[in-house]
């Protein structure tokens, strides 16, 4: 079995201990390595936004409320797409590991098929993530703030935050002071005469979410989340790229050569690793 | 010298199909497994606080039980740090944990006291 290399070693090598005291590769080891330091910035990161999340309770989004639209459909879908994004994301973690066993087979039809389809799964889980940007920016109407610092969130039928006023069925309803994305309570929505006063007296007019402010709630959530889920989103980009190279690689038959696929196991490690952080970014930023 | 990194451990670690056959099928168990929970996690956080809100905070504490196992399967067995030697396993695993202990202890604690100022002054 591994560890137990092929060839006799001299005593020095071993450490003095007979027998070599990892048995695992130079750049196995390496990558553990990178990817233990890799861990512990987005565990950094995490807890970062753990102590504000957490010492500000009370006005911070929660994700169901914030991440509930689904692409071409209209309605309330709280955190499914980002569920479905998290099932592809793990789901291309299994074809990876299921790359790599192939790999232990020198099976290079097989490394091949679950690679191709780890690339495909990669791929479209950075596209997802670059639409669930373009729906966060873009926001879902915005509010508007009085100059008695009053809330109302601004609606309208076709979604217009360039010129929601003259929108057809335009209309404003109060916001809960307290929590950003709920109507106040008992609050009925506002007739069109009514909401267009307060439309042309107000302060200030917030929709989607930029690096200043946001529709959801403090700056800093927008924020984190710009910076949290863009850095774990160019890993999953640079997963992607690393594994169409080795792609390329096994399938111009670089790997059989060698005589073995440890390379795929290499970049699996990485692709695993990125699909670890995605399992707590999706509890820690989405779900608590 | 020889040189112990530059050994080929990997070709000590080709497997037979029969062999083969096992892993896969403990890969598609984990995978069920990593499938259902995530899947419990999505449906305790759009129905638990409409059918029970004064438990919360015992959700929030199931999700990150439940995260911490769905970790442990892709470390142990889609990473095969589980099938490494142990000596490995702990130069991985346990400053990390240590440090990150460390760092989660200090965050709830400072947040907690932070939390506190925030509601006086606000």
């Amino acid at each position: 079995m591994a560890g137990d290399a092929s060839k006799a070693l001299s005593n020095d090598v071993l450490w003095g201990g007979g027998r070599s005291p990892f048995s695992i590769s130079y750049g196995k080891m390496m990558m553990w390595f990178f990817l233990v330091s890799d861990a512990l910035t987005f565990g950094g990161l995490l807890t970062a936004y753990g102590f504000v999340r957490h010492s500000t309770t009370e006005v911070w989004p929660i994700g169901e409320e914030v991440f509930r639209a689904l692409p071409f459909l209209h309605g309330s879908y709280p955190l499914i797409y980002v569920a479905l994004m998290t099932a592809i994301l793990i789901f291309s973690s299994v074809t990876m590991v299921l790359a790599v066993e192939a790999g232990h087979r020198m099976d290079k039809k097989g490394v091949i098929k679950w690679l191709f389809l780890t690339v495909l799964g990669g791929a479209f889980f950075v596209g997802s993530q670059a639409w669930e940007w373009s729906h966060f920016i873009h926001g879902g109407g915005g509010y508007i703030t009085t100059n008695t610092g009053e809330k109302y969130w601004v609606h309208n039928d076709t979604h217009d935050t360039h010129d929601p006023a003259n929108a057809p069925g335009f209309h404003l309803v109060k916001a809960d002071p307290a929590h950003y994305l709920i109507p106040a309570e008992g609050t009925p929505d506002l007739d069109h005469a009514a909401s267009l006063k307060l439309w042309n007296e107000r302060a200030n007019y917030v929709n989607g979410a930029n690096m200043t402010e946001n529709e959801y709630g403090p700056t800093q959530y927008a924020n984190f989340f710009f910076f949290i889920t863009g850095f774990h989103g160019f890993h999953v980009f640079s997963g992607v790229v690393i594994n169409l190279i080795v792609l390329i690689m096994v399938i111009r038959g670089v790997m059989h050569r060698r005589g073995h696929y440890e390379m795929v196991e290499k970049v699996g490690l990485y692709w695993h690793f990125v699909d670890l952080v995605w399992v707590f970014v999706f509890t820690f930023f989405y779900l608590l | 010298m020889e040189r112990d990194d530059i050994i080929e451990y990997s070709l000590d670690a080709h497997h037979s199909e029969e062999a083969g056959r096992q892993i896969r099928r403990k890969i598609w168990l984990v995978t069920l497994f990593l499938a259902v929970v995530t899947t419990v996690e999505v449906a305790l956080g759009a129905y638990w606080k409409e059918w029970m809100p004064e438990s919360w905070h015992l959700v929030k504490w199931t999700f990150v039980v439940l995260t911490l196992v769905k970790a442990t399967y892709i470390v142990m067995t889609f990473m095969h740090l589980g099938d490494e030697r142990r000596n490995i396993r702990a130069i991985i695993l346990l400053p990390y944990a240590l440090f990150i202990l460390y760092l989660v202890f200090i965050a709830i604690f400072e947040s907690n006291y932070v939390h506190q100022l925030w509601i006086r002054f606000l």
